[in-house]
């Protein structure tokens, strides 16, 4: 494993790792850290830092959907052009072309199910190239970008042990 | 007469984690560094094994040996890993984890004033384990100016030329010490010259982090004269299942079954569906957790460089064995860190007079806690 694979892994785990710690654990100078980050940055493998939010524990209401899309193609106009226009959405969060049954899985964010309800209907549906939307409201996510939300893992080793 | 306590019994000291322990216990809001197992829970895989076989009701003995499924699947992943040829019908043989699989082994091999030769520092059970079988544990102290690695000289200095056996770990607990094969060479040699048998307990083979394990039963002439210990406590972090393994030549394997039939049965069922799974599907989470350890073991030898405390580059296991700091035997200062700071580090000579001077530093545990459990170490020596 290079060391900046193992920037991405600790970045993945958790971005908020100081340049010193990250440098701690990879063996490298808080320079080669800044600078590995930089080029990771300008490259685009890393596109941007975020936290996992888990907002059933806050005041604010958030209603996420995951939406399958169905589109048809022509000569002009290929997946590319369709995702481009749907992902300038601010309540698109993700956007993936899949696999099977369906052409594109959305996930979908708004302040209330009618807020969402309005989007796919009025944004998202009247786009010329969808055919189909299947929209699932999300009820309970458990665990979100590899973090397993409400867990209270506590520690149950002995505090000493050989 | 009554329940008198026997002698071998009474000779054995209570263990230095114990009273260390019962002082960490007495505080809350301790960071504990003085943990000898994965902070990591079994991988989901091996559990669901084992919950699919109580589920199955496979609730019964197994073989007095183990699974034969199970010894087969040892003896592929040791063959791939390590290069150790093992016959599972015959020589392999599954305990209740490798303290079970340790103590057979020497009350099969030691007679009543066999000298058994123990690398120190080393993991606590290892002398006591000797004098319940009966014999007279010879300690052979290694040094930090050789990386606590043994040599033989250290053999030869100690007079382990005239013991029956000699014990050793590596990846060494409490030291994190590794040794090459070329430098486990001219141990085997002197093992060779001087006839003496080897119980290697290799549980911490699968966390090496700048080389690759090697196994002395693996060196010319040693695997005849070895019997090899490992398990899936560490690797696996499945402490609490307590499953291990001994692999040695079939009438050495057969001894150790003669006392794991009266006194274990067999190691627990449940536990070895688990361990089946473990070595079938759970590479990927074995190879997860040795890179969060070696990314945790850097950053606390760097912790330790930049406050100027010595301590050398352990390669393996989940310990670093920094020297203290002061002027303090390692008790005390290890006290004194528990009572002011509230961090716990296990004193060294818990595992040995060699090891004092020294603290046994536990990397299984987060990094939150380890950068706090650093600072206050900080704090400590600077105040």
């Amino acid at each position: 494993m290079t060391a900046r694979d193992d920037l991405l892994d600790l970045l993945v785990e958790d971005a908020r790792h100081t340049t010193a710690d990250l440098a701690r654990m990879t063996d490298l100078t808080e320079d080669e850290v800044e600078a590995a980050l930089a080029a990771l940055e300008e490259e685009g493998v890393v596109a941007g830092y975020q936290a996992i939010v888990d907002w059933d524990k806050t005041d604010r209401e958030v209603v996420r959907a995951t939406v399958e899309l169905n589109v048809t193609l022509d000569r002009e106009t290929g997946y590319g052009d369709i995702a481009e226009r749907l992902a300038r959405f601010p309540q698109v969060k993700t956007l993936r072309l899949v696999s099977g049954d369906y052409d594109f899985l959305m996930e979908v964010e708004g302040a209330s199910m009618h807020d969402v309800s309005i989007f796919i209907s009025e944004k998202v549906a009247p786009v010329p190239e969808v055919t189909q939307t299947v929209t699932h409201y999300i009820m309970t996510t458990y665990k979100e970008g590899g973090v397993v939300l409400n867990d209270d893992d506590d520690d149950d080793r002995l505090s000493v042990s050989p | 007469m009554g329940l008198d306590i026997s002698e071998r019994v009474r000779a054995v000291p209570p263990s230095g984690i114990r009273k260390f322990f019962e002082l960490a216990e007495e505080r809350d809001d301790v960071i504990s560094l003085g943990v000898g197992e994965p902070d990591f829970s079994a991988p989901w895989a091996a559990r669901d094994a084992a919950i699919d076989s109580l589920e199955r009701g496979r609730t019964s003995y197994t073989s007095n040996r183990g699974l034969l499924e199970l010894r087969r699947a040892i003896s592929r992943h040791v063959d791939d890993r390590y290069d150790l040829d093992y016959d599972p019908d015959e020589e392999i043989l599954v305990t209740t984890g490798v303290s079970e699989a340790v103590d057979a082994a020497l009350r099969a091999l030691v007679d009543p004033g066999d000298t058994v030769a123990v690398v120190e520092p080393a993991y606590i059970s290892y002398v006591p384990g000797v004098i319940f079988a009966g014999g007279e544990p010879l300690r052979v102290p290694t040094r930090e100016a050789d990386e606590f690695k043994l040599t033989d000289e250290a053999l030869e200095r100690a007079g382990a030329a005239d013991a029956d056996l000699l014990m050793l770990c590596y990846p060494n607990n409490p030291t994190g010490a590794v040794m090459t094969g070329e430098e486990l060479e001219p141990v085997a040699e002197f093992c060779r010259e001087h006839d003496l048998g080897v119980l290697s307990d290799e549980i911490y083979a699968e966390l090496q982090y700048e080389n690759e394990h090697t196994s002395i039963a693996t060196l010319p002439g040693m695997r005849e004269r070895t019997v090899v210990f490992n398990g899936f406590s560490k690797a696996y972090a499945m402490t609490g299942l307590r499953l291990g393994y001994a692999m040695a030549p079939p009438e050495v394997v057969a001894a150790i079954n003669r006392i794991h039939q009266y006194g274990m049965l067999s190691a627990p069922t449940t536990a070895q569906y688990a361990a089946l799974e473990a070595l079938r599907s759970c590479d990927a989470e074995v190879e997860a957790m040795v890179d969060e350890y070696d990314r945790r073991r850097r950053f606390v030898l760097s912790r330790f460089d930049e406050m100027g405390v010595d301590c050398f580059r352990a390669k393996g296991a989940f310990y670093v064995f920094p020297e203290v700091p002061t002027d303090e035997s390692a008790e005390a200062f290890a006290e004194g860190l528990l009572e002011e700071e509230g961090v716990a580090m296990v004193p060294g000579d818990a595992f040995g007079d060699g090891g004092e001077g020294h603290l046994r530093v536990s990397y299984a545990t987060g990094l939150d806690d380890l950068r706090e459990a650093m600072d206050r170490f900080e704090a400590y020596i600077t105040d």
